[in-house]
This record gives C-alpha cells, sequence and structure tokens, in this order.
C-alpha cells in the first residue's frame, strides 16, 4: 500500500506589488511512496523541495491536486497524528528546556498523559540527550537543536516520517547522527520521506529517489536503475609525461604524476582512448570501469549553471 | 479539541513569563508604593482619589502596553522562526492555535492585573488604613479594564495574524487611542450631515469603545456602578472579542506559511 501519495499537487503563488504575477513554484507533481520505505527527494536549492513538503504538511494549499498519506486526505487529522515532520533549519521555543518541548509536543499529539513522561525521557534517551534534557534550547548548539528536531518528530510514533534537509549545515558528526537515526527508523519499519541537496546521504539511505528541479519532477526510480540510466566512464593508467591531445580530444579529464599519466574516458571512448595509446606506444598500467554515482544522475538532470550553485556534496 | 487550545495557553503564559513580562509588576509596585508614600504626605482628603486614579491608570497601561507589545508577537513570531510549522503539522486545527494563543496571553494580563490590585488596595489600606464599602467599586473598575485587555489582545491577534509586528503595534495602538475616544467619536458622529455622517457613524462603531470601559474617574470619586452597565459591558466586549478573533481565525486559516 501507499504510504503517500502525490496526485498531481501544484502550486502557484501571486507576486509583485499588485499581487498579479504568477509564479509556478511547483509543477503538477505526481509520486508515490509505499509504506517502509525510505525515500529521497532530492534538488538543488529553490527546486520546488520546501514547497512540496509544506504541501504535504497542510502550511501551504495547493493551487490545484491532491494528496494522500496512509490513504487519508492531507487535511484529515487523523493523519496528522500518524506523521512527524522535521522542518529545514528548525527553530525551537528557546525559553523552553528539551524534556519541556518535547512533553508540549506530545500533548499536541495527544501522546496519552500516563505514558508522557516515560516517553519523553525515552525519546531524549534515544537521539542522544539524556544528560540536556533539562537545559534550556537556548543553549543548544546546531546539532544538538536538529537531534530535538527529529526527536519531536518521532516522538508520537508516527508511521509516516518527513524530514527537511534534516542533515543540513551540520558537521560531519551531527550527519552521522542523523543519518544514524534514519537508519533506525528505516529498520523500524517506519516510511520516511527527507529531501536533501546532499547526495551521498541521499546515496547512502534511499532506496528510491526522485530528482526535482524548477518546481518540476525530472526523474524517479531506484538509485541502482537511476544511475545505470547515465553511461559511465573509464580510468586509464599508463606510463607517460604527458596525456596526448587525441586522449584530451576525447573528452578525457586527467593528470600526470611523475611518469604516470591517468585519465577519465567516457565509456565510449574507451576503445579509440586504447587504440591511442597502442599508437604511441606507451605502456598500458590499468583500465578501470568507475561506478557511475547518483551525482552524476543528477547533474544529467541540470543544466550546468543550476549544478554549480546547487550541489553540495 | 478544548485539550490543544488549554496546551497552547499555557506554553504562551510559560513564555510570557519566561520573557520576563511580569518583571513589569516591580516597576509598578515601586511606582504605586512611592505614590501611596507621597500623597500621605501631601494631600489632604484626597489620598483615596489619587491613588486610585493612579493605580488604575497605571494598571490599564501597563497592560494595554504588555498586550500590545507581547499580542502582535504571538502569531508573526511563531512564523518568523516557523515553530509554528511543528504545531500545524500535528492534529491542531488552525483555529484552535488562534484561540489558544488568544487565552494564553488574557491569562498572562489576568495574573498581572491580579499582582497589580494587590498593590493597589494594600496602598489604599495605607492611606486610609481601613477598607471601605465603596471598595467594591474599585473591583469593577479593574474587571472592565481586564475587558479592555481582552480586546486589545483580540486587536493585537488579528493584526499580527496578517501583518507585521511593525505595522500591527501602529495598528493596536491606534485603535487603543481612537477606541479611548470611542464616545467623542459617536458624539462628533451625531453632528455631522449626509455622507460623513453614515463614514463617522460606521468608523464610531467599529473602533472597540473603550471608553465605556473606562470608570477609573467615576469610582476614584466613590460613585457606584449600576449592574446594568457591568453586564452590558461584558456583553459588548465578549461579542466584539470574539468577532474580533473570528477575524483573525479566517485570515490566519487562509494564510500560506511560505
Amino acid at each position: 500500500m501507499a504510504a503517500i501519495e502525490i496526485l498531481g499537487l501544484e502550486k502557484t503563488y501571486a507576486v509583485g506589488f499588485w499581487r498579479n504575477r504568477p509564479k509556478q513554484a511547483l509543477k503538477p507533481l505526481i509520486l508515490s511512496i509505499e509504506e517502509g520505505e525510505t525515500f529521497g527527494f532530492l534538488g538543488p536549492n529553490g527546486a520546488g523541495k520546501t514547497t512540496t513538503l509544506k504541501l504535504l504538511m497542510g502550511l501551504i494549499r495547493p493551487t490545484s491536486g491532491q494528496a494522500r498519506i496512509l490513504g487519508m486526505q492531507i487535511d484529515d487529522l487523523r493523519v496528522k497524528a500518524q506523521i512527524g515532520f522535521l522542518p529545514e533549519q528548525p527553530y525551537f521555543y528557546d525559553y523552553l528546556t528539551a524534556r519541556e518541548l518535547l512533553s508540549y509536543y506530545a500533548q499536541l499529539s495527544d501522546v496519552p498523559a500516563k505514558t508522557r513522561s516515560a516517553d519523553v525521557s525515552g525519546m531524549l534517551e534515544r537521539v542522544g540527550l539524556k544528560d540536556s534534557g533539562d537545559v534550556q534550547l537556548r543553549k543548544f548548539s546546531k546539532g544538538m537543536l536538529q537531534r530535538v528536531g527529529i526527536a519531536q518528530a518521532i516522538l508520537h510514533n508516527p508511521k509516516v516520517v518527513f524530514l527537511d534537509e534534516p542533515m543540513s549545515g551540520l558537521d560531519p558528526m551531527g550527519r552521522r547522527e542523523v543519518r544514524e537515526l534514519i537508519e533506525q527508523l528505516k529498520q523500524e519499519g517506519k516510511t520516511v520521506f527527507f529531501s536533501t541537496h546532499i547526495l551521498s546521504d541521499a546515496e547512502a539511505l534511499c532506496e528510491r529517489v526522485a530528482v526535482i528541479n524548477q518546481g518540476e519532477l525530472k526523474g524517479v526510480g531506484r538509485v541502482a536503475d537511476l544511475t545505470s540510466s547515465v553511461s559511465g566512464k573509464v580510468e586509464l593508467v599508463w606510463r607517460g609525461a604527458d596525456i596526448p591531445a587525441a586522449i584530451k580530444g576525447l573528452g578525457a579529464q586527467g593528470n600526470v604524476i611523475g611518469d604516470t599519466a591517468r585519465a577519465i574516458v567516457p565509456e565510449q571512448s574507451q576503445e579509440a582512448a586504447l587504440e591511442i595509446l597502442r599508437r604511441e606506444h606507451l605502456r598500458l598500467i590499468s583500465v578501470t570501469p568507475l561506478r557511475t554515482s547518483l551525482e552524476d544522475y543528477f547533474v544529467s538532470k541540470l543544466k550546468p549553471a543550476e549544478v554549480a550553485v546547487g550541489v553540495n556534496r | 479539541m478544548r485539550r490543544h487550545i488549554a496546551y497552547i495557553a499555557s506554553n504562551t503564559f510559560r513564555e510570557a513569563v519566561r520573557d520576563r513580562v511580569l518583571y513589569n509588576l516591580i516597576v509598578f509596585a515601586l511606582l504605586i508604593s512611592g505614590a501611596a508614600i507621597l500623597v500621605g504626605q501631601i494631600s489632604i482628603d484626597i489620598e483615596r482619589l489619587v491613588v486610585i486614579n493612579l493605580g488604575l491608570t497605571a494598571i490599564s497601561l501597563f497592560g494595554v502596553i504588555i498586550a500590545i507589545f507581547v499580542g502582535i508577537g504571538l502569531v508573526s513570531k511563531e512564523i518568523e522562526k516557523r515553530t509554528l510549522y511543528t504545531v500545524l503539522a500535528r492534529p491542531v486545527r488552525r483555529w484552535e492555535f488562534i484561540v489558544g494563543k488568544f487565552f494564553g496571553l488574557a491569562g498572562t494580563l489576568t495574573v498581572n492585573t491580579f499582582f497589580m490590585a494587590l498593590g493597589v488596595f494594600a496602598a489604599l489600606l495605607y492611606v486610609s488604613q481601613h477598607f471601605q464599602h465603596s471598595d467594591v467599586w474599585v473591583l469593577v473598575a479593574l474587571y472592565f479594564i481586564i475587558l479592555q485587555f481582552l480586546i486589545v489582545t483580540a486587536l493585537a491577534l488579528l493584526f499580527s495574524s496578517f501583518s507585521s509586528p511593525l505595522l500591527s503595534a501602529v495598528f493596536a495602538f491606534s485603535l487603543f487611542i481612537i477606541g479611548s475616544f470611542a464616545e467623542d467619536l459617536r458624539g462628533f458622529a451625531a453632528m455631522t450631515q449626509g455622507a460623513t455622517r453614515w463614514l463617522a457613524t460606521g468608523a464610531a462603531y467599529l473602533v472597540p469603545n473603550l471608553s465605556a470601559l473606562n470608570i477609573v474617574s467615576s469610582v476614584a470619586h466613590e460613585q457606584p456602578v449600576s449592574a446594568q452597565l457591568v453586564l452590558f459591558n461584558t456583553a459588548y466586549a465578549l461579542v466584539y472579542v470574539g468577532m474580533v478573533l473570528c477575524g483573525a481565525i479566517l485570515i490566519f486559516d487562509r494564510r500560506d506559511f511560505k
């Protein structure tokens, strides 16, 4: 059964002083995410990822289209009890302690009073904030706030968890911790829908991903299938002091260290490159096919200018 | 559903307390005790009048300032800091959020007024050594002041639901000033003719009639307050607050949180 069904959701804002200029933030989007799936929603900054999440959370109203979560319409309050949401760069009531904040959210999520206190303590322990539970949030680091953010999103044991850029702005340790938390959710069988522009995270965590750019879905599928759709590259290493001009002409990128030269050429140019090396009497050391990454797929779906701005790996 | 309103209200109250809003009580305590000692020394037979006038006016002013400056941030701050997102992603309806916020600030102002009222009664006891029967009317005046706070809080919340904090403060404060002269505005409307009369009458009835809720001067002169006025003012304030909150909810319900 589909946990999330997005059926042509579209959002157009009226912009300008007189609000007479339409700006389409999201073109009609059709997407389906299965129960228990960890799904990555990829795109550069401003691609429409947050707009999609806000539409699903009911924070903005769609211009047209609809969506269902666990078979129910998104404005159904019963759905809200089954989902958890972490907004991008979350900021919480900093006059509260982590424990007070989670208790407040537990109240709003209708967590029974009998188990509320134990649930909050358990969650603080789970996200590694057991010793900081009674510290006011204004004293928390960004990484700690992100952990509080994830705690509030999963506190009420939701079936579907939406995370907007959960690794954004975190240091490598923080990213690793958040990644581990998502792994745990995955093992618990929860459906996780997270947006990111950090491709390595999506590649490591997701079964399927979708790529969105300028409000339009550019591709969706299993990571392996998507990457196989992009033609691969091959690394050639030989003994030599430079890279022949004919190899450079094949679109190769390479470098020379000492008397060893290295070039990466498109898979389809492999034979031509080997022929050039043979002709030049250069001694071949190795030929290694390079694995196509999600980044290659992502790049193939975006224009070069947008990639330079949006991709952060 | 009602539980959500209570949770949001209690969190709003906690925010106000932790933001040191109630620190104004210290300033008020200093003001009222200083005034009581001073008038005890310089005025003859009008000590009570001065203490009641000064005390109730200060309570009203402090409360209105809190209602406006805390009220305008109630919604806009939550949107700006995106704390609202994590609340509305839960089984909480938008109207529950607005009503909860309203009751939270209304509760803060009532507690604040209660402590300030204790100060006024302590000062009255100090200057006249005993309580009088007419002190009951001071309680009624305090009740009307709380009704004023409810109206101003609802207005601040209404403006906060669609406007920036600065504009909300300007709108709410302007309406408070105009509302304090609502009776004069109605008098002016009665004297005009034609389209001006329609416009002035419309404006006079649209703005909150806060002057009808200000009986500080009459209770200072120990004049009784009729039960009819209490009932009428209560009904007026509740209906006005209800309508303003409905407006705030209608606007908030249609908003996109970009």
